[in-house]
């Protein structure tokens, strides 16, 4: 089991301090940040190399910055064989917010970036079927950016109440 | 439809809606299914038609408490385990110390409250194979549950129970006796269960060998609760990341072995639901032995919650498996982002992968097994 910080150290040796940051709240798990180009070779070395083991993508996130005009996405893993979990973001300017997708490394992904991308219009480069997933198909906008307002009408239909 | 039926299918292969509105989908799902005759060739669920954007109004509340009303909407039978988790996140964030008390009467609620999403679970998934009874007996126990609930909560469903450090009101005097009758008459009707429908020849001629999930398959998915369970891991938050008091009790976490088919069937997946009721009682047992008797439920509770800034990721065992809440505080009266990651939302994009080959008849008998609840889904 190793603590969040030693991981971030082993990951150090692997990617270089540039693609890395670690960050931390004032409470609250600490994450560490990811450049958006390296994320997959992250997560492929998270998930096989042997002192690592994170077979389980618990859950991923997407967030809006409305000031720093960002998106970013959230991904919490866990390692069930050594018990240890981490944290990584990627964050991307809002006006072209491609990350390239995990779908691939972790299968669970796959619905989780389509919701992110439904939610918070974050585009998975390489997600093998990348449309919204709770909202129909034609739905103006994403309700989770700070910013958004909601369409008047919906085919015709209005959706206010 | 018609379009996608031209776009799809060569000669042989067809494809048809199963649902929004067909009563094996245990709410509003519609699947796609590619069928070459009976056999499904691929299965598309099409979710969202509850899509409520929980998320949404979490951030407009102005108060992280008025939030917890709407976590109860999400599994809406099992209400009290989603309100759980999201106190808990909140605990830790604000690190705050909870009564003994109410760390007991959290335990016997949510364990109350899995063995009555379990006995609706279990029921619902009998029905869909055509076994009606059982589904009668069960929701006359699952009955005896909600009318403890109604007594200490005043709702049956959706209880606005919790609250952060506390409750928002205290057990009334005959809780512990009514919980202890509960227990003692509850547990001869596991057995009656097995009897009625777990050792059915039919059931399990229905259930075995069917929608086999491998573990690594499992893993890959992040499957949790039951369905990874049934798939022979020994593996519950309640115990390998424990949380609240779970540490405190002595109980056991059943795995699906195999028994009457194929390890990680649909039988397999029933039948740790049976016996984590079971466990549960026991948990429920040395709960009310350990509860205090006195004790203000009410006082810990603080008027104003501002957590400072940071980000949390809590999880917890629902029924269903691995709940978790992502929170994000920018140190205002709102929270900067709540996600709920819902462990039906998960397993339903399992469902791919292990009916691929099955008939149709068998899609009935696999989307029973996963048990998911639509209004969590979709959120």
């Amino acid at each position: 089991m190793k603590t969040p910080e030693e991981i971030f150290e082993y990951l150090k040796n692997e990617f270089g301090e540039d693609a890395l940051t670690f960050e931390k709240g004032d409470i609250g798990d600490p994450w560490i940040l990811v450049k958006a180009a390296t994320i997959k070779n992250v997560s492929k070395f998270l998930r096989d190399d042997p002192g690592m083991r994170f077979n389980m993508l618990m859950c991923l996130s997407g967030l809006h910055y409305p000031k720093e005009e960002e998106v970013g996405v959230v991904y919490n893993l866990h390692s069930t064989e050594l018990h240890q979990t981490i944290n990584l973001k990627v964050r991307v300017p809002v006006d072209g917010p491609a990350v390239p997708s995990v779908e691939a490394i972790w299968k669970t992904a796959d619905w989780h970036e389509r919701e992110a991308y439904d939610m918070v219009g974050v585009i998975f480069d390489g997600h093998p079927n990348h449309k919204r997933i709770l909202l129909p198909d034609d739905w103006e906008g994403h309700p989770l950016r700070k910013d958004y307002v909601q369409q008047e009408f919906y085919r015709g239909v209005t959706t206010r109440s | 439809m018609i379009e996608v039926i031209s776009k799809e299918t060569g000669n042989k292969e067809m494809v048809i809606n199963m649902g929004p509105q067909h009563p094996s989908t245990h709410g509003v799902l519609r699947l796609e299914l590619v069928l070459d005759g009976e056999i499904i060739t691929k299965v598309r669920p099409n979710i969202g038609y509850l899509h409520r954007c929980f998320e949404k109004y979490a951030e407009q509340m102005d108060d992280y408490a008025k939030v917890i009303p709407y976590t109860d909407r999400m599994d809406y039978v099992s209400a009290i385990n989603q309100e759980h988790g999201y106190v808990i996140a909140l605990e830790r964030m604000l690190e705050l110390e909870v009564p003994e008390r109410v760390e007991y009467i959290r335990v016997i609620m949510a364990e109350l409250q899995r063995i009555a999403s379990h006995l609706l679970g279990i029921g619902a998934f009998g029905l869909d194979l055509g076994a009606f009874s059982p589904f009668l007996y069960l929701f006359t126990e699952r009955e005896k549950i909600l009318d403890i609930f109604e007594r200490v909560t005043g709702a049956r469903l959706l209880y606005n129970y919790f609250a952060v450090a506390g409750l928002m009101r205290d057990v009334h005097p005959k809780f512990k006796a009514d919980t202890a009758e509960f227990v003692r008459t509850f547990r001869p009707k596991i057995k009656e269960l097995n009897d009625l429908l777990s050792y059915n020849k039919i059931f399990i001629q229905r259930t075995a060998n069917i929608g086999v999930l491998p573990e690594k398959v499992a893993f890959n998915y992040a499957a949790s609760g039951p369905v990874l369970r049934g798939s022979g891991v020994k593996w519950d938050l309640r115990k390998n990341d424990p949380y609240s008091i779970y540490d405190r009790f002595e109980f056991d976490i059943p795995v699906g072995t195999g028994e009457v088919g194929t390890l990680g069937d649909c039988w397999d997946r029933y039948i740790v639901r049976v016996k984590e009721m079971e466990q549960s009682l026991r948990i429920i047992e040395q709960a009310l032995d350990g509860m205090p008797d006195e004790g203000d439920v009410m006082e810990a509770i603080p008027k104003r919650i501002r957590p400072k800034e940071g980000e949390i990721y809590v999880r917890t065992e629902t029924p269903r498996g691995e709940l978790g809440y992502y929170i994000v505080s920018d140190k205002s009266a709102s929270p900067f982002r709540v996600k709920a990651r819902a462990p039906s939302f998960v397993h339903l994009s399992v469902l791919p992968a292990i009916s691929k080959g099955s008939l149709i008849a068998d899609m009935v008998a696999i989307v029973g097994s996963i048990d998911i609840v639509l209004g969590e889904v979709d959120r």
